[in-house]
This record gives structure tokens, sequence and C-alpha cells, in this order.
């Protein structure tokens, strides 16, 4: 068995603009999908929006610098994720693809194993 | 044994039986890296025991026998190796020894869509058909030191990511089908009409797709896309001979001297497409390979059945819209319903940002302007397609066109 963490991107914009009822669907399909797949599900988290994101990195001198906002600014932001176990990529992506995403979709990324 | 004939019989081994016998040796290894420099030294050792012994009655399953032992000495002798089992289900149920389920396996995962098209295609090349990574180079005109590179991160990719060595189940076959069907045409398309150099058709890629494909229609007798695209390639390669004049230009299927295809292809060819139309499949494989059929059940140019090959081409349009097939369905259309129709169907493709460098609408375009007499326009579009076009074949054959135009 191998983990995946599945993020999960969505277009702020959209997901902000969109009707309550349409984010309270959302939620209750994400209750689902944990019902659904909880032999699988290893954890997972929905995220403030990049609006609250605070990036750190370091200047050539190793200074710390703090800045408001998310590391990479794109349309689509990670806005939650999921991380599961399955035996291989094919199983990962069956799962992965019942992830509610209506604001963008989920990336699938093999989580790695030192020795 | 002379030298010579045990070389022959290597270079065969390679051509047809390294895909079936990296499969299987994969099995044991779990690891594609491992399998393949397993594979390796078997070819390497049956020099000197072929040379000795004579070339086995089965050399597939003589190297498949050494690879595997192989392979287990590797793994016995390398602890880490053996942590790395990589390929995940690649050693479940090893006492399986279906070796073409094995290939098959390898295909699915050389295919997967989770890697990019031209790492599928690359790996399928090198892993199926055993070509080296310079030959894979020349065929897709990139360096040794890329190709090298994508080959491994495709390997990489495969093992991190776990992309399982097996054939999928049911409900995804059609979608992964699709995906290992689109790598080997495109095989088949890079060798029939080379994309650049000196010669029309890379007759290496070719062989290889028609042998990808046979191994699949092998695998799969009964997937209609599978039986489709078998039948293209082998419908238009019954072509080949004809395709190049004795001096080097191009003869079109207009020009061709339909005395010499290769009757028997044609024959086999059409079988296959009969096959896979009695399934009521509307694949675009099996589309292609009915209008590939039309064109070769014609006696001759003017006896085309152009009317039926547009009505296939509108079936491709509804369950393959594309604007490659759009063109060549409106070159068919300025054959059934003569150049003028075709020049409108032409025209409404311009603005295609698909076929923006695509030389072949140019030439169309040209071709009709030309049937239609309009000289100047015609030069016009003969220049266009003239410098979008690298294959030195196909520039030979604009060059003449334009000659004849300056008349």
């Amino acid at each position: 068995m191998s983990e995946y963490l599945v993020l999960i991107y969505a277009e702020e914009a959209a997901l902000g603009a969109s009707a309550p009822e349409m984010f309270n669907t959302m939620m209750k399909e994400h209750e689902e999908f944990g019902t659904n797949n909880a032999a699988s599900l290893r954890g997972g988290n929905a995220l403030e929006a990049t609006s609250s994101a605070t990036s750190l990195r370091r200047d050539a001198a190793g200074k710390l610098v703090v800045t408001d906002g998310a590391f990479a600014e794109t349309k689509e932001a990670l806005g939650g994720y999921y991380v599961i176990e399955a035996s291989d990529l094919d199983a990962a992506i069956a799962i992965a693809s019942q992830v509610p995403a209506p604001f963008g979709g989920v990336e699938v990324r093999p989580i790695r194993v030192f020795d | 044994m002379r030298r010579d004939d045990v070389e022959a019989a290597i270079a065969d081994a390679y051509r047809h039986e390294w895909g079936f016998v990296l499969a299987a040796t994969v099995r044991v290894t779990g690891d594609i890296d491992v399998a393949e420099e397993c594979v390796q030294d078997a070819f390497g050792r049956a020099v000197a025991a072929w040379l000795s012994r004579g070339v086995p009655r089965r050399p597939g399953a003589w190297l498949t026998t050494v690879a595997r032992r192989r392979a287990i000495d590797v793994l016995r002798h390398d602890a880490s190796r053996t942590r790395a089992l990589s390929v995940a289900g690649a050693t479940e149920d090893v006492a399986d020894n279906d070796v073409h389920d094995e290939r098959l396996r390898l295909i699915f995962t050389c295919c997967h869509p989770a890697l990019s098209v031209e790492t599928q295609v690359a790996l399928a090349l090198r892993l199926l058909c055993g070509l080296t990574t310079s030959e894979v180079a020349r065929a897709f005109l990139v360096s040794e030191s890329t190709m090298a590179a994508r080959l491994t991160r495709g390997k990489k990719k495969i093992r991190d990511a776990r992309i399982p060595y097996r054939v999928p189940a049911r409900a995804d076959l059609p979608e992964r089908l699709d995906a290992v069907l689109s790598a080997i045409h495109l095989v088949f398309t890079t060798g029939h009409t080379a994309p650049n150099g000196s010669a029309l058709v890379r007759r290496d890629l070719v062989e290889n797709a028609r042998q990808l494909a046979e191994m699949l229609h092998h695998l799969l007798p009964d997937e209609p896309d599978v039986t489709g695209l078998l039948a293209l390639i082998v419908l238009t390669d019954a072509r080949h001979e004809t395709r190049v004049d004795e001096d080097g230009t191009l003869a079109l299927l207009s020009e061709q001297d339909r005395s010499r295809w290769d009757r028997e292809a044609i024959d086999e060819g059409r079988a296959l497409v009969r096959r896979a139309l009695a399934s009521g499949s509307t694949g675009r494989f099996v589309l292609m390979a009915a209008i590939a059929a039309v064109h070769a059940e014609a006696r001759s140019w003017k006896d085309t059945d152009w009317r039926e090959i547009v009505g296939l081409y509108d079936v491709l349009m509804r369950s393959w819209p594309s604007p490659v097939v759009a063109l060549n369905r409106a070159v068919a259309v300025s054959f059934a319903d003569g150049p003028e129709s075709g020049l409108v169907a032409l025209t409404a493709l311009a603005g295609e940002p698909q076929l923006a460098n695509y030389g072949y609408l140019a030439s169309a375009r040209a071709d009709v302007l030309r049937r239609l007499g309009h000289r100047a326009e015609a030069r016009v579009a003969y220049e266009e397609a003239l410098a979008q076009q690298s294959n030195e074949v196909e520039r030979l054959f604009l060059r003449r066109r334009l000659r004849e135009l300056e008349v």
C-alpha cells in the first residue's frame, strides 16, 4: 500500500461568488466522500482562502522575509487536501475521482517514503 | 555455428522477442530498470552460447530463462533492490505464466494516461519494440541525452507514482485502450510520412507500429478499435511500394500504379475491417480503416467511391471531431462534389489554430485552386505549403507542382 496526497484546487473567485446552497451541497458531498472511502482515508482538511496565507522565504543574505499571500499566485489555488491510502495509481485515481471539486480539480501526488 | 548466422538470429530476437522477454522479466524483478539490465545481459550471453551450441529452437524462451535467472541473482545479491520492488502489481501471482498477458501488462503500463504522450511512445518503442535509446531519439528527432532523460523520467514516474503493471479493469478498458492505440498510431504516422529528412517513409517505425498493433490484436482480438488500427496500418502500408516514383518523387494516390499494391495485404486488411464493422463499432480507427479500404478496393482513381468516403468522414466527425479529420473530409468533398465545394469546406478551416502550421491544409487548398484553374492563388498556396513542409520527398512534389503552374 502507498499513500497519496490528493490536492484540491479551486478557483477562489468562483468559490467566493457561489451561492450558500452550492457551498452546502459541496460540504455534503465531502461528507459522503468521507463515508464512502473511510477505509482509505488517512486524513484531510479544508484550507482558509489564500488571502489568509502568509509566505516565508529567505533572501540572499539569509534573512527571513515574511509576505502576505500564497507562495505562488495562481488562478486556481490549493483549497484543501486528503491523504489516502491506495495499492497503486489506478486505485488512487479511482478514489481521487470521487473528491468533489466543483471549482477546479484535484492533483494526485505519491507521498515520498524515505528508507 | 557461423558468427553471421548467430548475429542475424540475435538481431531477429531483438526485433521480435525483446518486449516478450522484458515483460516476463519485469514480473520477476518488479522493476523495469533492473529487468532491462537483465534482458540486456541475456542478449549479451546469447552471443557466446549460441555460437558454441547453436541458436535455440525458441530463442525467446531461452532469453527469458536466462534473463529471469539473472534477475533472481541480482535481487539475491542486492537487498536494496529487493526492497525497491516497485512496479505495483508486478509480482502478484508470478506462477501465472501467460506470456502474452505479460506483454499486454507492459503495453498498458507504458501507455498509461498519467504519462505524457511523448513518454508513452518512447517507452513503448524502447520497452516493447526493443529499440535502443539512440534509435528512439533518432525516430523523434531529439538528442540522445534528451531521449535518455525522457525515458528515465517515465520509468521514475511509473515507480514513484506506482503506475500498476496490470491490464485495466473492464470498465476502464475503452479509455485506457484509446491511449494505447493513439500511441501506436503516432508511431505509424511518424513512420508513414517522416516529419522530415530525405526519405518519405521510415520503414522501421512503420514495422514497429505494425508489430505493436499485431501484438495488441493478438491479445485483444475482440476489440473493434484494435482490429481497426491493425487494418488501417495493413491497408495503408499495402500501398507503400507505389508512394514514391523511381526518381524519388511523391506519387499521389491518383498517380499510383495500383497493380503494384500488395493485394494479399489488402485482402487481409479488408477482412479485418469487415470484422471490426460487424461489431457495429464506429470507433475512429474502425472508420479510418474503412476509408482506407474504400481506396484499396477502387480499381482506379476514377472508380473511387467518394460519396462513401465522405459518408464515412461524416460519421468519423461525429465520433471523433478534429480539424485534421475535417481537412481530410474537405478533400474528399472536393472529389465527390467538385473542387468548388472542396474550396468552400477548406476555406472554413482557415482559422483553425491546430492547422495553422500543418502544411497539408495549404497543399489541399493549392490542389483545389489548381483544379479550378486559379493558377496565381494556387501558386501562393503551394509556396505556403512548401514553407511548412520539412520532408524532402514532399517538398520535391510541391516544387514540381509549382513549376507546372509557371508554364
